[in-house]
């Protein structure tokens, strides 16, 4: 099964007036294999976003000339879909409603790990291109049924917790995808906030006992300092 | 300057109005009481002298000069003290009857009436001059007509009440500017002793506190709550420098070893690998460093309130299953027994992040302090005065008189600091419990760590509509 959509290379368009961390932010898009530009002001930033020629905004909420929630607010109103990745200093919960209110579609607060922004920004671009009215997700040999909430791997059934299904459920939804512990934690429980123990790492550990024993090629691959991914390893591509 | 001052004093102010207000309801009280004593003499005096002498003149016309001159005669030998005094003139203005010598020499007041001075013999041979007051009345022919009566006494007593009114109105004035002198003198000592304390201890010296006169009064009440106040902000100040202290020490350690770190491998010039390790160890201390950062962030803002309008009505029962659903796999993993219990139906208004992410706390510490083979429980009661939620483990506990130590900010009573963790884990568990109005108990656990949170009876009440 070939996955090309997800070796794709995303377009960013980063606006924030902090020139040197946006300049450090394309820099890493880049080196990640992506393309990035970088508008320091809320208007040009507009003007840049209304092109569509872009996968994804990573936009800052305190801009000059046009703030980021009204940026946003302007430019879904002409129709366009783009994601969008806020990025803030302001942290609180009613901040982050106000963000996706105004047509966010996730939410980071500064300072962040780059590579909590690179697991995220993919995820939005990819979302676009993926269809989500499926019934049947799968994964290399894992079959997993929204309907009957069976899950087979090379025919054989094996039997999951409703959490450890959920889990498994993101996973499947970003193939190829990193989903970082944070972002795990927010689409699997509904939590906002670092956990200061491996919680994450103990269920994702159970899960890969249960798809990945007994079979050669493990699916659930850990990326070092930055989460999970379902990847399989290059052979079997 | 000193005199200045005083005169300046909001008291002294007062005392103005004050003798202002009393000085004029004084005089309008004086006055009417002068109205109603001499006013009403004189009204007598002139209301009879005038009937009298309507009277005479009504006698003059109905039977002439000889019998008006009996009259008067028989009138004047009545009151040879003169106390009344009558006299009849001709035409050329010479006595015709009556105890007065001659017309006397005195003009007409506006009223038209005379008032005049008369000799009087007092007992003994002496003679005295004495006030007296006369109407007059003109008769056909020339012949004029006196009637009076003597009215020194009278005057005297007018003049006697102006002079106690007077005085009385002077002594009032007096002593009210003494006693507003002398309060405003009492009230400014007071507040200037507050004021040098005050300025003493913005210069510094903030052990200093107000004495208190020990009267209980306005001013006793003020000082123990400025007091109070002066407590509460050097309790607060102490918390800082503490909290201080401790960032400069929780922050500094890892950023000396991140430089030092970057020092050493620039002198040895290592491989790329070595340089790949070393630049994936300096991103975990300044991970450790930012997560420092947020959770003292968190604190600040859960401790400032400003989340109150993300609250609702949170079930305890679904939070906690989730939390246990969330924690079970890792106290599975480290041999610890885990429980969880909660009766469904009990809901409290809370911020439902903040709420897990405290419980989320304390079950990391739970989980992190007891030993293999230990218990970890996660309940709810419905307790008085409202709900609880109470996590409690087998680990080593912490000692009575350290429980309210460790919930300050970056307390660990491990003092090397040697384990995981920032020491903020209990300070945000504090907070969001304020926040929620709850109080957060540290217990023996017999052994090991009981940690409740108690929420107030109204935290229970039927759900709220509240503003998303």
């Amino acid at each position: 099964m070939a996955n090309l959509s997800y070796i794709r290379v995303m377009r960013a368009l980063i606006i924030e007036d902090d020139a040197e961390a946006a300049e450090y932010l394309a820099k890493g898009l880049r080196e990640s294999g992506h393309a990035a530009e970088v508008v320091g002001d809320g208007r040009d930033g507009l003007l840049h976003a209304a092109t569509g020629r872009f996968d994804v905004l990573i936009v800052d909420r305190m801009l000059p000339g046009l703030d980021g929630l009204s940026l946003v607010h302007h430019l879904r109103a002409t129709g366009q879909t783009t994601p969008v990745l806020f990025l803030s200093a302001l942290g609180e919960v009613d901040d982050r409603v106000k963000g996706l209110r105004a047509g966010g579609d996730d939410y980071l607060v500064k300072p962040y790990a780059f590579s909590e922004l690179l697991a995220r920004v993919e995820n939005l671009a990819r979302r676009r291109t993926t269809t989500p009215v499926a019934t049947k997700l799968a994964f290399a040999d894992l079959e997993l049924d929204l309907l009957s909430r069976k899950v087979t791997r090379a025919g054989r059934a094996i039997d999951l917790q409703p959490r450890e299904f959920q889990l498994l459920e993101v996973l499947l939804r970003h193939p190829g995808q990193v989903m970082t512990r944070t972002m795990l934690l927010e689409t699997v429980w509904d939590y906002h906030f670092d956990p200061q123990t491996n919680v994450i790492d103990v269920h994702i550990s159970r899960l890969r006992q249960k798809i990945d024993r007994g079979f050669d090629v493990p699916l659930i691959q850990t990326v070092r300092g930055a989460g999970y991914c379902l990847r399989a390893p290059e052979a079997s591509a | 300057m000193r005199l200045k001052r005083l005169l300046e004093t909001s008291t002294f102010r007062l005392a103005l109005i004050y003798l202002a207000l009393f000085g004029v309801s004084a005089l309008a009280l004086l006055g009417f009481l002068y109205v109603a004593t001499a006013g009403v003499l004189e009204r007598q005096t002139a209301e009879t002298i005038q009937a009298e002498i309507t009277g005479l003149a009504e006698q003059y016309r109905a039977q002439g000069l000889v019998r008006l001159r009996q009259v008067i005669e028989r009138r004047s030998a009545a009151h040879p003290q003169r106390a009344s005094v009558y006299l009849l003139t001709d035409p050329a203005g010479r006595p015709m009857a009556g105890n007065l010598d001659r017309w006397p020499e005195a003009d007409p007041g506006p009223d038209g009436w005379l008032t005049f001075t008369v000799e009087v013999q007092v007992e003994g041979d002496g003679v005295e001059r004495r006030r007296a007051r006369a109407a007059t009345f003109g008769l056909t022919g020339g012949f004029r007509l006196l009637v009076g009566r003597e009215v020194e006494d009278r005057l005297q007593i007018q003049s006697l009440i102006k002079q106690g009114i007077g005085w009385g109105l002077a002594l009032t004035l007096l002593l009210g500017l003494a006693g507003g002198f002398l309060m405003s003198r009492g009230m400014l000592h007071r507040v200037d002793a507050i004021n040098r304390l005050t300025r003493q201890i913005m210069a510094g010296e903030l052990g200093q506190r107000i004495a208190l006169s020990g009267t209980r009064d306005e001013f006793d009440q003020l000082a123990a709550n400025l007091n109070a106040m002066l407590d509460q902000i050097e309790r607060l100040l102490q918390g800082m420098r503490q909290v201080t202290d401790n960032v400069a020490h929780d922050l500094r350690t890892p950023l000396n070893r991140l430089r030092t770190r970057l020092e050493i491998a620039l002198l040895a010039d290592p491989e790329p690998a070595e340089w790949r390790a070393l630049l994936e160890e300096t991103l975990a201390d300044a991970e450790k460093m930012i997560g420092t950062f947020n959770a003292l962030l968190e604190i600040a803002r859960a401790e400032a309130g400003s989340d109150r309008t993300a609250f609702g009505p949170v079930a305890l029962a679904a939070l906690t299953r989730d939390l246990a659903e969330l924690y079970a796999p890792l106290a599975e993993d480290r041999e610890i027994a885990f429980a969880c219990a909660c009766p469904p139906g009990i809901e409290v208004q809370a911020n439902r992040h903040l709420l897990a992410q405290a419980l989320a706390n304390l079950l990391d510490n739970a989980i992190k302090y007891t030993p293999s083979g230990g218990a970890v429980r996660l309940s709810v009661e419905n307790g008085a005065p409202g709900p609880a939620i109470t996590v409690a483990d087998t680990g080593p506990g912490v000692p009575a008189n350290e429980r309210e130590r460790v919930l300050e900010r970056f307390v660990r009573l491990d003092a090397t600091r040697s384990t995981s963790g920032n020491g903020l884990g209990l300070s945000l568990v504090q907070a969001v419990a304020r926040l929620h109005g709850a109080r957060l108990v540290l217990d023996d656990n017999h052994p090991g760590l009981a940690v409740r949170l108690e929420f107030p009876a109204a935290a229970a009440a039927a759900p709220q509509p509240v503003a998303a």
